[in-house]
């Protein structure tokens, strides 16, 4: 599904990524992990098409296409799901109108019928079932002075909703009590099949007791240094992330 | 109708006819005062952004006869607002406020030409609050509406009376036989413990060019309330200075929301003046601009009396060469104790070559008081475009969304629902968004 090959970018003359390499096929599931400031979110955000990054090496390739190339919405149209480490708030955008819009343009793009006003309450009733939200948070403005937790389950209601091939998870369970950090696994749980994947960008282990990948990657100053099954994340948390320093001697700044 | 080779020097050699009274006196005195001060121009601190006096070198007609006017009530019905079934409309020709075209369906809602009703029960009204603007704008403009005012409009509402049908209040200007020069006038009076709503909108007819000297005063008496639209979306050749002008008794209270979306230059001014305790006064305001347009926002909010309460919040878009100015003052007098004013003015620029003025000036002398004032331009965010992107909207449709949800805050204090929805279109015709991302409320 997924080929990225010695991927490197930047912001301005900072080198964020420094040569990464993940083959993420249909039915897996990968996490991300490793300390602050290693560049997972950059990751990320450079699948999910943020513009601000400048790709300086390699090649990324999804279901053969070169993912580079296509815009964000473009991206989102064919598969590809950034839930958001910081959810934007847009004051005056009711949260049900721009899911409305979201779902009949990737519909749309599709080649599908946009659904109408019952169509889409149906679809949303089934979803928001599924994540256990509340439809008080979906009348609001879009994340406006929703506290964390459901700006994290508003990401994963829009998941459900779009049903994405590839849902890149950046950090859902940062700030979370163990509570929500539950429902969020559950439904990632019940989103998961086949023919989906999913990228799995986490601090700490805990999510991974929920949601058990099939791999784990340490990334570490924009490489990922060690990759292995799941428990490698049981040794992450036990060991800290100063084992992995130690462990790899790395060529300080390029 | 009246061709002149240049306004300014038809309004300098003028000889005012003979009116007796109180309205006499006034305009003689106007006459006086704009001899004195002529047209402002930017060396005026209040007029520092808005230049008006090249407007004032044109020929326009004058008219001062409305049965010369060939504008029917069939010329009126293309344009009146929805609603406008169960509404009160009164319309001004070139700047003359004409009964015969008007129609009254509130029986509590007295109308009267200003004249008619100074020789009447109104006098002391009149004479009361008739060029109390000209206490806070003290220049050559306000001064000319004063010194030439006829064929002005008073409007009464009776005390106790909640207004059920809002009143529609049209200005229509003919340039189908040359440019036209108007100055339209009116004085509202709304009595103790009434209620009413007002809209108040601007056509040009023709392709000629229009300006207006508008100056609407207001009364708001004790425990009275009042909801007023402003809609300015005339044609690109139509300028105009606007002046409202509010005076507010013992709890009354005042809600204003002014849309400014097309015309050539147009100068707002709204003055919204706490003179007992216990006012309240929400001031809202949109402008949505390109082209050359060029917006000028004054309001005043005069605390004058302890225990006000006045929050205020204008918000532009600016794109093309055009240019929002927003300039806020609020004073907050010695006795004006425990004054709650807050202000904010938020702007987003589209594009290079637009530019945005804004002012906050507080002048506060009184101690036990809670002020803000805050004032933010800036481009679309690219975080929230990225966001909106991510999920698969085309950029067109994000920033379109965004600044809808921008306008939002201002759009939904339209109370009136059919006002509110017409002005929700023309807010995306004038920003250029799709039919079909138009955001609608109709899956809540
Ligand atoms: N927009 C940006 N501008 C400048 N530096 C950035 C930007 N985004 C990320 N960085 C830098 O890149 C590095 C990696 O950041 P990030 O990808 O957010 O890491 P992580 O998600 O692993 O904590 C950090 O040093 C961060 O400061
Ligand atoms: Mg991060």
């Amino acid at each position: 599904m997924l080929t990225i090959k010695n991927l490197h970018a930047g912001i301005e003359t900072k080198k964020i990524l420094k040569g990464i390499d993940l083959e993420i096929k249909a039915g897996e599931v990968h996490a991300i992990m490793g300390p602050n400031g290693s560049g997972k979110s950059t990751l990320a955000s450079v699948l999910a098409g943020r513009e601000n990054y400048e790709i300086t090496e390699g090649s990324v390739t999804y279901f053969g296409k070169d993912l580079l190339e296509m815009s964000p919405e473009d991206r989102a149209r064919e598969g590809v799901f950034l839930a958001f480490q910081y959810p934007v708030e847009i004051p005056g955008l009711s949260t049900t109108n721009f899911i409305k819009t979201s779902v009949n343009e990737i519909r749309k793009y599709r080649g599908e019928e946009p659904l109408d006003a019952v169509g889409f309450l149906r679809l949303m009733k089934e979803k928001m079932a599924l994540v256990n939200i509340d439809q008080s948070l979906l009348s609001r403005p879009l994340n406006e002075g929703f506290s964390g937790g459901e700006k994290k389950r508003n990401e994963i209601f829009q998941m459900a909703m779009l049903q994405p091939k590839l849902a890149i998870m950046d950090e859902t369970d940062s700030g979370l009590d163990i509570d929500a950090i539950r429902i969020v696994a559950n439904s990632v749980n019940k989103l998961r099949n086949k023919d989906n994947a999913v990228l799995l960008v986490t601090h700490y282990q805990r999510l991974l007791d929920y949601i058990i990948p099939d791999f784990v990657h340490v990334m570490y100053n924009g490489r990922i240094v060690k990759s292995g099954s799941k428990e490698l994340a049981l040794e992450l948390e036990e060991k800290g992330y100063d084992f992995i320093k130690h462990e790899v001697s790395l060529p300080e700044e390029a | 109708m009246n061709p002149t080779a240049n306004i300014k020097d038809y309004f300098d050699q003028a000889v005012l006819p003979e009116t007796k009274g109180k309205i006499g006196s006034l305009r003689k005195n106007a006459q006086q005062l704009y001899t004195r001060l002529g047209i402002p121009t930017t060396k005026q601190e209040e007029w520092k952004y808005t230049r008006i006096n090249g407007l004032f070198s044109k020929t326009y007609q004058l008219t001062s006869d409305l049965s010369k006017v060939p504008v029917s009530s069939g010329d009126i019905d293309a344009l009146r607002l929805p609603g406008n079934a169960n509404a009160n409309e009164l319309v001004f020709v070139n700047g003359l406020f004409s009964l015969e075209l008007s129609k009254i369906i509130s029986k509590d809602l007295i109308v009267l030409p200003l004249e008619e009703a100074a020789t009447d029960e109104f006098s002391e009204t009149i004479a009361k609050h008739l060029g109390h603007s000209g206490h806070y704008l003290k220049d050559g403009i306000n001064a000319l509406n004063t010194a030439f005012v006829q064929a002005a409009a008073f409007l009464h509402l009776k005390k106790n009376k909640v207004l059920e049908h809002p009143v529609y209040i049209y200005h229509f200007f003919d340039t189908r036989n040359g440019n036209t020069f108007s100055q339209p006038r009116s004085l509202v009076h709304i009595g103790e413990n009434a209620s009413m709503q007002v809209v108040e909108t601007f056509f040009t007819v023709g392709t000629g060019e229009s300006f207006t000297n508008q100056v609407m005063e207001i009364v708001v008496e004790k425990d009275a309330r009042l909801e007023y639209y402003k809609i300015q979306n005339d044609s690109s050749e139509s300028s105009q200075v606007s002046t409202t002008h509010i005076r507010q008794l013992g709890k009354s209270y005042t809600h204003s929301v002014s849309i400014s979306l097309n015309g050539n230059i147009v100068r707002n001014n709204l003055n919204v003046i706490f003179e007992a305790d216990h006012c309240e006064s929400h001031l809202y305001g949109l402008y949505c601009l390109k082209g050359q347009t060029h917006v000028d926002n004054h309001t005043v909010v005069d605390n004058v009396q302890p225990h006000c309460f006045s929050n205020e919040l204008y918000k532009g878009v600016v794109d093309g060469k055009a240019t929002g100015i927003f300039n806020g003052k609020i004073f907050v007098r010695k006795d004006a104790q425990k004054t709650n004013a807050y202000q904010s003015n938020k702007n987003i620029l589209l594009s290079e070559t637009a530019t945005v003025n804004a002012k906050p000036q507080l002048e506060i002398f009184a101690d036990d008081v809670k002020c803000s004032h805050g004032c933010t331009v800036g481009s679309l965010d690219e975080e929230a475009l990225f966001y909106l992107r991510s999920r698969g909207l085309s950029l067109d449709q994000a920033r379109s969304l965004l600044l809808q949800a921008f306008a939002m805050d201002i759009l939904e204090n339209i109370h009136l629902e059919s006002i509110r929805s017409h002005v929700s279109s023309l807010i995306s015709q004038r920003l250029e968004i799709n039919e079909h991302d138009r955001i609608r409320d109709d899956i809540e």
